[in-house]
């Protein structure tokens, strides 16, 4: 009986997720389409948690107050992002803090690319220019994912997230325009961000274990190589207009494609970084406990406080 | 130590006056209070609104889903409650 009831249930989900009908938090879904969901958005909001340490190294060392108030504005807006795709999880009954210990226990991952280091003021640049490129590239078809609380924050992010684009490509550019040493600065940062920020895709489509089952379910509406080559070919051309080389011997246009063909991905190199072995995943990780642990007596006084208020208001 | 978490709060937002609120997202806060200073942080950082709700997202009563053809289909067939129902004769400019 359970079973036919269960069966009805997951023709009318397919019927919706087909029709482009949004799955909403109390609409039923089967198990495994949560889990995906929870592991993807969870996934998601790390990345944007994350990424604000390889920025906050440069907080302090802006090259003047201008480009100092924007960055506090970009990480700002990172936090924001964070938090609007937490919340989402949570509307799939997962725990927002049990999330957040995954992530610290390593059970969790977030997107590899910020196990990177940013050496150099040009790094910041790029981490708005590439790195935000590649995201918006993956974000945008994402505002039409099919799970509401999801695509509703990722129009949220979408709108944002342009900005950040934008304020990395001028930095790079003022670089790309200025003394001998600053365009090194430029072309030096290019060379070591092109092809992390190539590998944020993810793995190629034969090798990617999710693509398939996320297509259907349209959680995905894209595979990691449209993206990735969708990416390629926006980005090639604003490296020509400043002037910088990208650094891929075997890139070409192909008429044909309309599009550019370009060299192999070092997929042993994502592996590595994937699997904890890059140049920060384990200072990320300490960063990240260390603001959990030694937060943790500021929640606490919070609700002490709450609690007090709450009980001196019911006796007055 | 207590790993009792903060309340979910859901925020509502008042865009410009003479807007109603509609709901933009929800948060974790200590307290009220706390609910509407992170709210404006976190959903208004690029003058998104004038006025601020919130409540405790545990205090909204939602309606099933699995109620929604009871509910909502017999409004379907009363077409007769919208005015392009009516035909209005020729001349009769205003109404």
């Amino acid at each position: 009986m359970e079973k036919v009831n269960n069966s009805d249930l997951e023709k009318h989900f397919e019927d919706r997720i087909a029709a482009d009908i949004r799955i909403e938090p109390n609409d039923w879904m089967p198990e495994k389409y949560r889990k995906t969901l929870i592991r993807q958005i969870s996934q998601h909001a790390h990345s944007e948690i994350v990424g604000q340490l390889p920025e906050a190294n440069w907080v302090t060392r802006a090259p003047n107050l201008r480009r100092k108030a924007v960055l506090l504005a970009k990480i700002q807006d990172e936090a924001g992002h964070g938090l609007y795709l937490y919340s989402a999880v949570e509307t799939l009954g997962a725990d927002r803090e049990d999330t957040i210990d995954d992530l610290h226990s390593g059970k969790a991952k977030y997107s590899s690319i910020f196990n990177y280091p940013t050496l150099t003021w040009a790094d910041i640049g790029m981490v708005g220019w590439l790195v935000d490129g590649a995201a918006i590239m993956n974000q945008v078809p994402l505002c039409r994912t099919s799970y509401g609380p999801y695509a509703r924050a990722m129009v949220r992010v979408c709108k944002e997230e342009s900005f950040h684009q934008r304020q990395g490509f001028e930095i790079v550019t003022t670089l790309a325009q200025g003394t001998p040493e600053q365009k090194a600065m430029a072309q030096d940062a290019i060379n070591r961000w092109w092809w992390p920020s190539l590998m944020m895709f993810g793995p190629s489509d034969e090798e990617s274990k999710h693509t398939e089952q996320s297509m259907r379910w349209k959680i995905k509406r894209h595979t990691n190589d449209e993206l990735r080559q969708m990416f390629v070919n926006a980005t090639i051309p604003q490296a020509d207009l400043i002037g910088l080389t990208i650094p891929d011997d075997k890139l070409k246009f192909n008429e044909e494609k309309g599009g550019y063909d370009f060299g192999d991905i070092d997929w042993d190199e994502f592996w590595q970084v994937v699997h904890g072995h890059g140049a920060c995943n384990k200072e990320r990780i300490e960063a990240r406990t260390k603001a959990k642990e030694e937060g943790q007596w500021v929640r606490e006084a919070a609700l002490a406080y709450a609690d007090k208020r709450a009980k001196r208001k019911q006796a007055s | 130590m207590s790993n009792k978490e903060w309340p979910l709060w859901e925020v509502f937002i008042r865009s410009k006056q003479g807007l109603s609120h509609k709901h933009a997202g929800s948060l974790r806060a200590s307290d009220a209070e706390m609910a509407i200073n992170n709210a404006r942080d976190v959903y208004t950082r690029r003058s998104e609104g004038i006025s601020i709700w919130v409540i405790e997202s545990n205090k909204i009563t939602a309606s099933d889903p699995a109620d929604a053809d009871s509910l909502f289909d017999p409004s379907n067939t009363k077409v007769y409650r919208h005015p392009t129902f009516y035909d209005v004769p020729d001349g009769i400019e205003h109404m």
